[in-house]
């Protein structure tokens, strides 16, 4: 091996250094300057390249105090900004940019925008259509800006989502629902699930056969829900003192802005919302682990509270299919903050307290899950069957295995038994088992219950 | 003998703007003729220079500008009129320090060697 050059050590100092926090790029030029004006200096006093090098970097001080000065300093470039333009970014060859991005949350926010102006004045049938339009819509542009990004080369992968918009459009147009009827309403809630899963597909585009890179689609989906949220609330303060403002010169826009202003938010902040998530995702510690870590003790707490009560006072528990449904809203917040402390998790690391927060919070909610359905099982069959009782029951069933098995693994793993992966594994995969429900709940039971 | 800690950042920015009076420098440049105007006795790190540069040139008593004349891409810094404005009230301050200490040296009755290294 031959010795490294001055240029190349100099390099190397200049790589470690620009690593550091509060470290500038301009930083680093200025002061490879100063390390080569000492080193030309000594170079002078009779040193070999090499010996002056080690002098002059032994001069500058450690890396660390120098480093430690500047972050003082710059206490600013600690909050790790958002480079807008990330040239590292991987794309498809394509402009990925803010402009580029601009143009599809436009589309976005049309595809809700003008359908909407159709349900103004309309009679609620064609109101129903236009609004089942609004929700496709959106999410075909949003499967049209991942395949923008990575370009799936699988011509499967456009097709599936294609044919699955194309086919929940048409049962949503041609299925004779009444209307405001429990079948609709299924419809409108499990439609998007079913949905979200397949726009995953086009997300992962050539890997979307490998069940462990459907963890970065839920990643990506924690993350853009939060993105989403905040925007959302950004967009209320925005809408809420235009409307304010402009009132105050007697200028109503209420109007305008219920009809164009919001709808075209809510559609184009979801492609800013994908996009910022995209953009910063190396950037930024992801925030949906951070709230995770938080509320995975408070849940746990939380139940185990409910379960206390419940024992100490004897209280009968109120069978109904509220209660049911909140219970199913409980497992799926539950699944949620499993899925996501799982997906933070680096898969080799040995188990840590998090583990086993994660496995007492999934024991707790299925613990209540187990009282709650054992007192509700024989009013279910006392009233008989209805679409929502059962889609209620199916998806207490489905959310009940999926952490059931979790947490069979999880502590499987907790043993020292099995891999951690093979947590990952199961809740990447058991997708498929929740957009087939959902699309079983939204297609099947129409017809089923007779479109009721 | 070096100068104490607190009193070498105390004299820093004075020190800095003072160089920089005698013309547009740069950071190496700066440290080694802070070297010369002391022999030395003032204990100056990098880590203490280029922080304490880009303090000053963000409240915009220098500026900065990169200049590859030396072969080099090397960051000058040069006083604006605020800095030369700042100079001149150092300048009183650090009078009034160095008056006032020296009063105390020339009456006090203990040893003069004390605080010889201040004035």
């Amino acid at each position: 091996m031959t010795t490294p050059t001055l240029d190349e050590q100099v390099d190397q100092w200049r790589h470690y250094l620009g690593r550091r926090p509060g470290v500038a790029a301009s930083d680093v030029d200025e002061l490879t300057d100063h390390l080569l004006a000492s080193v030309d200096d000594l170079a002078t006093r009779g040193l070999s390249d090499d010996e002056a090098f080690l002098v002059a970097v032994k001069r500058l001080g450690a890396q660390d105090d120098l480093a430690r000065a500047f972050a003082t300093e710059h206490s600013d470039r600690l909050w790790k900004q958002l480079v807008v333009a990330d040239p590292d970014a991987p794309t498809a060859g394509r402009p990925t940019g803010p402009a580029v991005m601009l143009a599809f949350a436009l589309v976005a926010g049309l595809a809700i925008a003008l359908p909407l102006q159709r349900t103004v004045n309309t009679p609620s049938a064609d109101a129903w259509v236009w609004a089942l339009v609004a929700l496709l819509g959106v999410a075909a542009v949003l499967g049209a800006w991942f395949w923008w990004l990575r370009r799936p080369p699988v011509v499967t992968v456009v097709a599936a989502t294609v044919g699955v918009l194309t086919i929940f459009t048409a049962a949503g147009v041609l299925y004779p629902f009444e209307q405001g009827g429990m079948t609709q309403a299924l419809f409108l809630v499990h439609m998007p699930i079913a949905v979200w899963v397949v726009l995953g597909a086009s997300y992962l585009g050539r890997d979307w056969r490998r069940v462990d890179r459907w963890m970065d689609y839920l990643r990506f989906s924690g993350e853009l829900f939060i993105y989403y949220v905040l925007i959302a609330l950004g967009g209320g303060v925005l809408v809420g003192l235009t409307a304010a403002i402009f009132g105050f010169v007697g200028i109503d826009v209420t109007l305008t802005l219920a009809r164009w202003v919001v709808p075209v938010g809510a559609g184009g902040a979801l492609i800013v919302s994908a996009w910022l998530v995209e953009a910063k995702k190396s950037v930024i510690e992801n925030i949906a682990p951070v709230l995770t870590g938080v509320f995975t003790p408070l849940f746990t707490l939380v139940m185990l509270a409910f379960l206390a009560a419940l024992a100490l006072t004897g209280n009968p528990v109120e069978a109904d299919r509220g209660l049911l449904i909140a219970v199913d809203l409980l497992l799926v917040v539950v699944l949620a903050l499993v899925v996501f402390s799982v997906s933070a998790r680096p898969a080799d690391a040995p188990p840590r307290l998090q583990d086993w927060l994660s496995v007492a919070l999934m024991v707790s909610a299925l613990a209540v899950d187990a009282v709650v359905g054992f007192a509700i099982a024989g009013r279910i069959a006392e009233y008989g069957t209805s679409a929502n009782k059962l889609a209620a029951v199916g998806e207490n069933v489905v959310l009940a295995v999926a952490l059931a098995v979790s947490a069979w693994r999880y502590v499987g793993f907790l043993r020292g038994r099995r891999p951690f992966v093979d947590v990952e594994r199961w809740q990447a995969g058991y997708l498929s088992v929740i957009a087939t429900w959902a699309a079983v709940v939204a297609l099947a039971f129409p017809v089923v219950f007779a479109f009721a | 003998m070096l100068v104490g800690k607190d009193l070498v950042a105390a004299s820093a920015t004075p020190l800095v703007l003072g160089i920089l009076a005698e013309g547009e420098n740069y950071g190496y440049a700066i440290l080694q003729r802070i070297a010369e105007l002391s022999d030395g006795r003032l204990d100056w790190s990098e880590g203490m220079l280029y922080p304490l540069l880009h303090r000053l040139e963000r409240q915009g008593q220098i500026e900065a500008f990169w200049s590859t004349d030396s072969g080099r891409r090397r960051k000058y810094y040069r006083l604006t009129t605020n800095g030369r404005a700042a100079i001149a009230d150092h300048r009183a301050q650090w009078d009034a320090v160095v008056t006032a200490l020296g009063r105390l040296t020339d009456s006090a009755p203990h040893p003069r060697t004390a605080l010889g290294g201040l004035a």
